[in-house]
Parts: C-alpha cells; structure tokens; sequence
C-alpha cells in the first residue's frame, strides 16, 4: 500500500536511501544536492539508520571513500551536483572499472563558469564516459523510484549508478509523491552480500589491479559487456517494480509518438513542459510527440531510432553543450543511433537549451516544434546547431 | 564472472575469462611476477670476497638475497632483481660487482 506524501526531490532522494539503509556514506556537501546528506545525517544521528555516515573534505574523498567500502563488502552511496561531480571524475572512472556497484545521487547543475548554482546537465554529460549506469528523473516520484530500482540494477551488473534528476526543478520543488512501505522497500532492495570482498578473510583478494597492455583491454571489454548485460535488468527490475508498485518505467518513454510527424527527444523535467505542449498542440491539430530518455546510460539508440523512424523531423534538446563546434552530447548519440540503423529519412537538428537555470517554458518548445514543422513542409533544414530562447 | 587465479591466467586469457577489473582472487601473487626482466645492470656475487657480513641482505628494495638455513648469505634471485645496485654500493668488500646485463 503506497503512502501518499508531499516531498521535494532530494527528500525522497533521502528518504528512499533511509528505507535502504545503506552500510557507508561518504559525502560532501554541494548546492543543490546539500540537502540529500544532510537529512541523510539526521537519520544518522537519530539512530533511525544504522548507516557509517563519514564525512570528508572533497567530493573525490566522497567517492574514494565509497570505492573503499564498496570494495569491502558494503553497499556505499553518496550524492553530488555540479563542480562536486567533476571532482569524483577520477575517482568514478575507478568505481567502474573495479566494478564496484555504488549507488550516487545527482541533483544536476550547470558547471562554472560563470559561476551558476541552477539546473541543466553540464554535470552529469561532462562524466558520461566514466563507465556509470545513468538514469534520469522527470518528477521526484520519478526519482524516488529510479533509487529504490538503482541497487538492484548497479549490483547485477556490478557496475556503479548514477540516479540523476534536475537541480532545484526537481531537487527543491515540493511535489505530490507516492511512497512505498518501508518493509516492502527492504525486500524489493534485498541485502548486499557480494561473491568477493576485501574483509572476506577466507578468500584474499585485491581490488585495484595493475594491468599491463597484454590485460588492459580485455579487462575494458569486459565492462563493456556489462553495460550492454545492464539494458535488459533495467527492464527486468522495471518489471518487477511495476508489480509491485504500479508504476510503470522503461528505457525511454514515448509520448503521442504513435503518428507523430514532428518529435522532440529530451531529458528530465523539461519533459514535463514539453509534454503539455503536445497536449495543447495536439488539440489544436499538430501532429507532434515527444521521447523521454530514462537510461542514458546505457545508451538505448535502437529504441529511441526505432521510435523516430515515422517522423518527418525531429529535433535533439541538449541541456549541455559540448563545445565541439558542432552539436551537443544527445544529439551526437542519437545521430549516430539513427545512422546505424540506417534510420536517415527524417531531417534534425540540435538545440542546445536552458543552461544555467534558464526557464523553459511551454512556448519554448512550442518554438521546436514550430521549427520542425516548417522544415518537415520545406525540406530545408538550415543550421542543425541552435540555441533555444537565447536572446539575439 | 571469472574468478580464476592469478597463477592460471597468462597472455592467452579471453576478455571473458579475465577477472572483472582485473581483480585478484589470491594472495601473494607478487611472487609470480618476473621482476628480474627490468633489469639492465645484473649484481654478480663473489662468494671468495664474502666475509658473511649481511649487509646487503636488509637494503634490498625486493627479496632477491636470500638466506640460506645455516644463515648463510645465498646467491641473488635474479627472478625479482631489477638490478638497482644498492647491495653493491652497500658491501664493504668488493663481494658484489655490477656488470651489463645481456640478454
């Protein structure tokens, strides 16, 4: 029985860790993720978890620490945003390439500079490589339950999870929320008892290796194949959460994509807007849909290609740039998604928008679609790299 | 996952039968490193010179002089030596020259 509560995101965030009840966290604080250790710590201090709550000096602390207890036996958790995230860089790629299922929540903001404490994906593109499963949260329910499916996801795969969801949109906004039994919670997470850790006395074992070019490679292929292994119990866990709960995820959503002729593909809040603008378009007759990506990481390019292939145009929204001159990180994926699948009939273009906190609004997507519909009609596709509601 | 040992793994080992991040399911596997092939400079012992001194013994960097079971200094253990030299410049008596090593 789901109990109806009223939460911002990094309280169900918090919230969702306190009825897992986590071995270690190692964390520092950072707007706009602060929140999540901090009440995380009342629950501490409260003596209602019987979490190792350790506090450290850096964000690359935070995630050695987490490395450190994850590779001795625990289930170890940690949350960041922004310039935080940047800091665990190196210490992320070591989680995953160890292999080391740690659970870290990301309340994602803009990076400097200038300096910006509001909401776009800068933070969590800028480690899209590091080897973490990433998934994205439109709502806080969104969120509170992409955390309690994350440990049973990171640790199948033995691959470390990143559960973001959107800085201050999301992170601070109070939100109608459904929570789940607590009891039911521990059941559905399970107990962490991986095969081999450090403190298993019996088995000696050493996490951290040296691997010269005659092993390198074959170790990266390996994880690879975990990455590719972690698409399907992302569905399977979904599963299995929509029995219990109800609640329904996948890898991607589609919105009125069934004879869409314009879409958008997005991530996090903004689907939130965008998905009111199809809803008023449509009643005013305009053919248009949208795609939620939920699992970035893994990539799911058949699935979203699959879903585009109908659309006359569709346009890429990017909440990061990457400098390159060219396109954002999305639209580099999904392109090369569509190529690979030969998928080449509709015609795109990027948009790079609300960086740094900037609103979007009903009528900004409004604008793509707009756009998309007067490409679809002329074929003339102009600039693909663009920039939304920036003013000219 | 594989979780073969160290000792059973060489060159030939697929990407799936590695360990997952090269993890090491043992201990000790140290021991099966040939640190020796670092070497440009080999120590060569002169038992004639040898007072039994065992000075060079403590300096080594690795284990690479062993001590007998009559506590006597052993030969070098040219498998772990990379030939750093320190037990030369540390032997009073001339008992361990540093010559180029050959291949």
């Amino acid at each position: 029985m789901s109990i109806r509560e009223r939460l911002s995101g990094n309280e169900a965030i918090a919230y969702a860790m306190k009825q897992i009840n986590p071995d270690v966290m190692g964390a520092f604080p950072i707007t706009p993720s602060t929140e999540i250790p901090q009440y995380f710590s009342a629950y501490v201090d409260n003596g209602e978890v019987d979490t190792e709550f350790i506090a450290v000096e850096s964000e690359h602390s935070a995630m050695s620490t987490c490395i450190g207890a994850e590779a001795a036996g625990c289930r170890a958790i940690s949350a960041t945003s922004s310039c935080g995230l940047c800091y665990m860089t190196e210490m992320l790629y070591v989680a995953a390439s160890d292999r080391l299922p740690i659970t870290l929540a990301v309340s994602c903001r803009a990076l400097s500079g200038p300096i910006n404490i509001n909401n776009d994906h800068s933070d969590a593109m800028g480690v899209r490589d590091a080897g973490w499963i990433m998934l994205f949260a439109e709502t806080n329910q969104e969120a509170y339950d992409n955390y309690l499916q994350a440990m049973r996801i990171g640790e199948a795969v033995s691959l470390p999870i990143m559960i973001c969801q959107d800085g201050f949109i999301t992170s601070h906004a109070i939100e109608n929320i459904e929570l789940e039994d607590t009891a039911q919670v521990r059941k559905f997470v399970g107990e962490y008892h991986p095969e081999h850790a450090l403190l298993g006395r019996e088995n000696p074992m050493a996490v951290g290796a040296y691997a010269t070019p005659t092993y390198y490679i074959e170790s990266k292929r390996l994880q690879a194949q975990a990455m590719l292994d972690a698409k399907q119990v992302i569905l399977d866990v979904a599963a299995e959460f929509k029995k219990w709960t109800g609640r329904s995820y996948d890898l991607i959503e589609k919105y009125q994509m069934d004879d869409a002729e314009e879409a958008i593909v997005i991530i996090g809040s903004s689907a939130g807007t965008a998905k009111e603008t199809v809803n008023e378009m449509r009643a005013q007759g305009h053919k248009v849909g949208l795609i939620k990506i939920r699992a970035f990481r893994p990539f799911p390019g058949a699935e979203i290609t699959a879903a585009l292939k109908n659309v006359k145009a569709y346009a890429v929204m990017d909440k990061a740039d990457s400098f390159n001159g060219h396109c954002g990180p999305l639209f580099a994926e999904v392109a090369a998604a569509a190529m690979v699948a030969g998928v080449t009939t509709p015609k795109v273009i990027n948009y790079i928008y609300g960086l740094g906190g900037r609103d979007v609004r009903v009528e900004s997507i409004a604008h793509v679609f707009t756009e998309l519909e007067n490409i679809a009609k002329t074929g003339n596709v102009g600039e693909t790299y663009r920039y939304l509601d920036v003013r000219e | 996952m594989s979780t073969q040992r160290a000792k059973d793994m060489d060159e030939n080992v697929t990407w799936k039968n590695i360990t997952p991040g090269c993890n090491i399911f043992e201990g000790g596997s140290s021991e099966m490193v040939n640190t020796g092939d670092w070497r440009t400079m080999k120590p060569v012992f002169h038992a004639d010179k040898c007072k039994q001194c065992m000075l060079c013994v403590p300096v080594c960097p690795d284990m690479s002089i062993p001590v007998t079971a009559d506590g006597k200094r052993g030969d070098f253990n040219y498998f772990f030596c990379k030939g750093c030299g320190i037990c030369s410049k540390a032997c009073p008596f001339g008992a361990i020259e540093m010559i180029k090593e050959e291949k």
